[in-house]
């Protein structure tokens, strides 16, 4: 539960930024970008933490690197195989998890370290706090960029169910504000989310 | 020779890789609190992205393409990027010793800056012939470097009178915000 809120990685670190203000003006997108990274990180640090023994103490940036780089690649096949809009839109920005610091940062000071177990657990909880952070700011950016908040648009054909696009407030001449659609909205937004994050966690350690 | 002068203009000020690309972003955020940094970094991005830029073109076409393997381009890019930073590191550290002291720890940061990386992708997936391909990666570069140099002097100033949840991080996500809004003037 750490992980995931007080020490969330991207709120208290500002680690794996790159996808979180590129992707995160579609919800659905979002969210998508979310999930690969935390399937990226889970078997990360679950492949490191199984081998760190056997690494030699010299090699161990390239060899780190060359694991997160293959599984980022059989993501990349795996997600241009079955959502291939979707690989069209964040395609660039799938193949950077490969220097996302969120990655090689917890391979490093973590899985290197510890049990296979551990890793797994650690990999959870922080794959689910980067999941979290990128989705609320996809929402909130889609809401005010575009009137709209899209639950399932590309992967409708694979999963089999309806497109979900919601309008959410009809008829209003305040919306959609396009600012938030580019990337000056997103930096704005991470910026004052981060600040009240700050602001909250002053306030706890005072009580 | 125009299409020459608009991929400058384009990749410098409209489309620029920090602002409208939101590449780069850890080394904005993250160690830009003065100019002399931000030079260092921006430097450091220039020479790697370069020499990058130029391996990967030949591999990518000659290699790549003619042994039908495309799909192994982000194993060989990242993998290419931390050799080059490994070797300029040590070709620095002998031979020009007083610039690997004023670069310092940036040169071994690059190899996991997104702008580099994500440089070299953009040059495969736009299809650009050599000559498009230098200038695309050289006036990204300086599109790199002019960002982080403003953003610093920027911040310089600014960081002193904010309230103490806005200080670091939010205050420099904000500045960027409104820069990338001078920035996207360009492009209309």
């Amino acid at each position: 539960m750490k992980n995931i809120f007080k020490n969330n990685i991207v709120l208290s670190l500002c680690l794996g930024l790159c996808p979180i203000l590129a992707v995160s003006n579609n919800f659905e997108a979002a969210y998508l970008m979310g999930i690969c990274v935390l399937v990226v990180l889970l078997l990360s640090n679950t492949i490191i933490s199984l081998i760190r023994k056997l690494i030699p103490e010299n090699i161990i940036i390239p060899s780190y690197i060359l694991i997160i780089a293959t599984l980022v690649t059989v993501i990349e096949i795996l997600v241009n195989k079955f959502i291939p809009d979707l690989y069209n839109s964040i395609g660039l920005y799938l193949s950077l998890i490969t220097v996302n610091c969120v990655i090689f940062g917890r391979a490093i000071s973590y899985a290197s370290k510890n049990t296979v177990f551990k890793s797994i657990i650690d990999a959870l909880t922080i794959g689910i706090g980067y999941l979290l952070v990128i989705s609320f700011i996809g929402l909130i950016r889609e809401f005010l960029g575009n009137n709209t908040i899209t639950l399932i648009d590309k992967t409708s054909e694979i999963l089999n169910l309806p497109r979900m696009i919601y309008r959410i407030v009809p008829n209003s001449t305040y919306f959609p504000i396009n600012l938030f659609q580019i990337s000056a909205g997103g930096f704005i937004i991470l910026g004052i989310i981060i600040a009240i994050f700050n602001k909250v966690k002053e306030k706890t350690k005072n009580e | 020779m125009s299409d020459l002068i608009k991929i400058i203009i384009v990749s410098i000020f409209a489309q620029n890789i920090i602002l409208s690309k939101n590449l780069g972003l850890c080394p904005l955020v993250g160690s830009t609190n003065s100019r002399k940094n931000a030079l260092g970094i921006g430097i450091c991005v220039l020479i790697v992205n370069l020499i990058s830029s130029i391996l990967i073109y030949f591999i990518y076409k000659y290699l790549l393409v003619n042994t039908n393997t495309t799909y192994l381009k982000t194993i060989i890019t990242i993998l290419l990027i931390a050799t080059l930073v490994q070797i300029i590191e040590i070709i620095m550290k002998k031979r020009f010793n007083s610039i690997y002291k004023s670069l310092g720890i940036y040169l071994p940061l690059t190899t996991t800056n997104c702008a580099v990386m994500g440089t070299v992708l953009l040059n495969i997936s736009n299809n650009y012939n050599f000559i498009q391909m230098i200038v695309f990666t050289i006036s990204s570069s300086i599109g790199f470097m002019l960002v982080l140099y403003i953003f610093s002097s920027i911040i310089e100033k600014v960081n002193k009178n904010v309230p103490s949840c806005f200080k670091g991080y939010p205050v420099a996500f904000i500045i960027a915000g409104i820069t990338s809004m001078i920035f996207m003037n360009f492009s209309i």
